[in-house]
């Protein structure tokens, strides 16, 4: 789950990370009161999901409070990469005299937790590491013992010459690392760290990705989702306990298994069609949870035709077959059906459907090719 | 011969007690797996459907019943804890069904399995069949069928569907592996490429691997420089969009790396045979038998 900058600042700040006070507003009244307390030339930061907000116009300098609130309703108004602006983050125009990239990612192939840290900081680090990768150092933490005073200082020497800002930096590194770990994170980055026409080091953005499977076990991380940030059907579907991408095409796709699902929604597109949306009912799939799937579905007026790939087995396709049956009674759905589905009590399911008129399919290909087409007439 | 499963292996499993525990302990042992304990602590003495010894741990059931494999079914909370204990007990083969383990866990317990030799599969996988062999998981047994084809997949139902093609045109497999579709996993394709290369009763191999990550790309490589069998290779994921997670916790596009077509495009130059479709899978195995 991606957190917002101004909730990642509240992680790093709370792990004690030297940070520059600031608040988040809604409003631009709200931004310029945050202005006028803070006092001076402020930065005034979109808040969305997305990178590159800065060049979207999503970032901006104000020199009184005044401006602060016009910049405010400004970027309030903007779309990011689809994405509606909500709030903004206003925070101290920082004196920088340098800017550095520190980044803790959790690696898949190390399988640790691995610190990157760059002198060439306040850049797209992707590029860097595409471009220049021997600008970056990286080192992998044993989580076993976490991170040793002596990485911390190893790293912090690649950044800053002078020794006072050596340990302040190595001091964050740690501190960085606590914050990833007590928070299940699966990146925490800083970018930049800056040391300031004065000398100190402070962190001025803050980037959190946390581990789903850890937001699932505690409140106090669950709290930070923000709803108003995904598309309504997203939310939906989540409470029901569905895993499902809103996309852009017209053909529904309702599947078990998430490597099934894409598979299916890569063969939409290799017969032509596009798919409208992933969608994994997940294993033990009761009736109820295809009729709340077919319910998000329908509500995308976009989606011309709605395809059922299920492969029982543990999910039991005569639950699955109940579910589209209980669905029509509920509400009328109004877009046609194609059905593929094979394995666990396969002919109870065929029996159901074939009670309500609804012919089923064993073959994917053809299921497919099928809805495709009549998705392509519909529309 | 397999690989992993085998007529040797003794099953334990974790969680026998519990609502999916049971329902497949059932399943595996209708099929023929060679259940011999069952751990669920607190309900040590029990026999579960009047026949399999339930032990209160692992430790005790290794000791009783010679169980050289365990298969868990515990909730997310207490299955890094299931695999530590396994682990200790010498268990040699852990395979984790269970979905949701947080993946700091999993970087902390990996060092502890290397230290002890242990082989984990998964966590998040359907585990592994040896066709009329034995199935440690939840691979539906009726599907697959004893032949020459390994198979090895970050999926479930997604196997389930190749697995079918293959029965349908004759093509049995000698051992289905899903090792799961988390970031951090105890087997990877590697080891299973490997373990086939290496096993005399298979004859070609089929890779099954997904969005996300640079598994399948060590995988193309390792077959360049080892493996000598004919490779046919699918990826799931060409329509995904970058940065959402589809399902898998370990299936997302990372900025611009970890995509269908890198990962195709490292196959094809391995020589690995690309399906377009899961049921090219056959045509592109007969062209290289």
């Amino acid at each position: 789950m991606n957190l917002h900058e101004y909730q990642a600042r509240g992680l790093f700040q709370a792990a004690g990370i030297p940070m520059l006070d600031g608040d988040v507003a809604s409003t631009p009244a709200e931004a310029e009161e945050v202005a006028r307390q803070l006092g001076g030339e402020v930065v005034v930061k979109a808040q969305v999901h997305a990178g590159g907000r800065g060049k979207a116009g999503g970032v901006k300098l104000a020199a009184t409070p005044a401006e602060a609130a016009e910049w405010a309703e400004k970027i309030l108004a903007l779309t990011i990469k689809d994405l509606p602006v909500t709030k903004v983050l206003v925070v101290p125009a920082a004196a920088i005299a340098s800017e550095t990239y520190v980044g803790l990612i959790m690696d898949r192939e190390s399988q640790r937790p691995v610190f990157m840290v760059s002198a060439a900081g306040g850049v797209d680090i992707e590029e860097v590491a595409a471009t220049t990768p021997e600008k970056i150092t990286r080192l992998a933490v044993d989580p076993r013992y976490g991170l040793l005073p002596h990485q911390a200082m190893g790293l912090a020497f690649t950044l800053y010459q002078d020794f006072k800002q050596v340990r302040a930096a190595a001091k964050i590194m740690g501190q960085l690392y606590h914050a990833f770990v007590d928070n299940g994170a699966s990146l925490a980055e800083i970018n930049p760290l800056v040391a300031t026409s004065s000398g100190e080091i402070l962190a001025l953005d803050a980037k959190v990705v946390l581990d789903d499977n850890e937001v699932g076990r505690r409140p106090d991380l669950a709290v930070l989702r923000d709803e108003s940030a995904e598309d309504p059907s997203e939310v939906a579907a989540r409470r029901a306990d569905l895993s499902f991408i809103k996309l852009h095409g017209n053909v529904g796709c309702v599947v078990n298994g998430a490597g099934l699902a894409m598979a299916t929604m890569d063969l939409v597109k290799y017969y032509g069609g596009e798919p409208a949306n992933f969608l994994d009912i997940g294993g033990s799939s009761n009736p109820e949870k295809v009729v709340n799937a077919l319910r998000i579905i329908t509500a995308d007026r976009d989606v011309k035709a709605i395809l059922f790939n299920i492969f029982g087995g543990i999910t039991r396709t005569d639950d699955v077959a109940n579910g589209i049956v209980a669905a029509t009674k509920e509400f009328k759905v109004e877009v046609p059906i194609v059905i593929r589905l094979t394995g666990t009590n396969e002919e109870e399911a065929i029996e159901i459907l074939e009670g309500v008129g609804m012919p089923a399919l064993n073959d994917m290909d053809e299921a497919v090719q099928r809805v495709v087409k009549t998705a392509q007439e519909a529309a | 011969m397999s690989i992993f499963v085998d007529t040797s292996t003794r099953l334990c499993i974790q969680g026998i007690t519990g609502r999916d525990g049971s329902f497949h302990a059932r399943q595996m042992m209708e099929y023929g797996t060679p259940v011999v304990a069952g751990v669920t602590p607190g309900k040590g003495g029990q026999r579960f459907d009047d026949s399999i010894p339930v032990f209160d741990t692992v430790a005790e059931a290794v000791q009783e019943t010679e169980a050289n494999a365990s298969v868990i079914y515990v909730p997310p909370g207490l299955a890094a804890g299931a695999i530590y204990e396994a682990a200790d007990a010498g268990i040699g083969l852990i395979v984790c069904i269970t979905e949701g383990i947080p993946v700091l866990k999993l970087t902390k317990l990996m060092p502890f399995l290397r230290e002890r030799g242990t082989r984990l599969v998964g966590p998040n996988c359907p585990g592994v069949i040896t066709p009329g062999v034995a199935k440690v998981g939840i691979i539906p047994g009726n599907i697959c069928a004893p032949g020459r084809v390994g198979l090895v997949s970050r999926s479930g139902t997604l196997t389930y569907e190749v697995v079918n093609h293959l029965t349908r045109h004759g093509m049995g497999q000698s051992t289905c592996v899903g090792i799961g579709g988390d970031p951090i996993i105890g087997t990877n394709f590697i080891d299973c490429l490997r373990a086939f290369e290496d096993d005399p009763a298979t004859d070609a191999i089929v890779i099954i691997g997904e969005i996300g990550g640079t598994d399948e790309q060590n995988a193309a490589q390792f077959v360049t420089d080892q493996v000598s069998k004919p490779v046919v290779g699918f990826i799931a994921g060409q329509t995904a969009p970058k940065g959402r997670r589809m399902g898998h916790a370990g299936a997302i596009i990372s900025g611009s790396s970890g995509t269908a077509a890198e990962k195709m495009a490292a196959f094809e130059a391995a020589g690995i045979g690309v399906m377009k479709r899961p049921a090219e899978v056959v045509t592109l195995l007969e062209a290289k038998l």
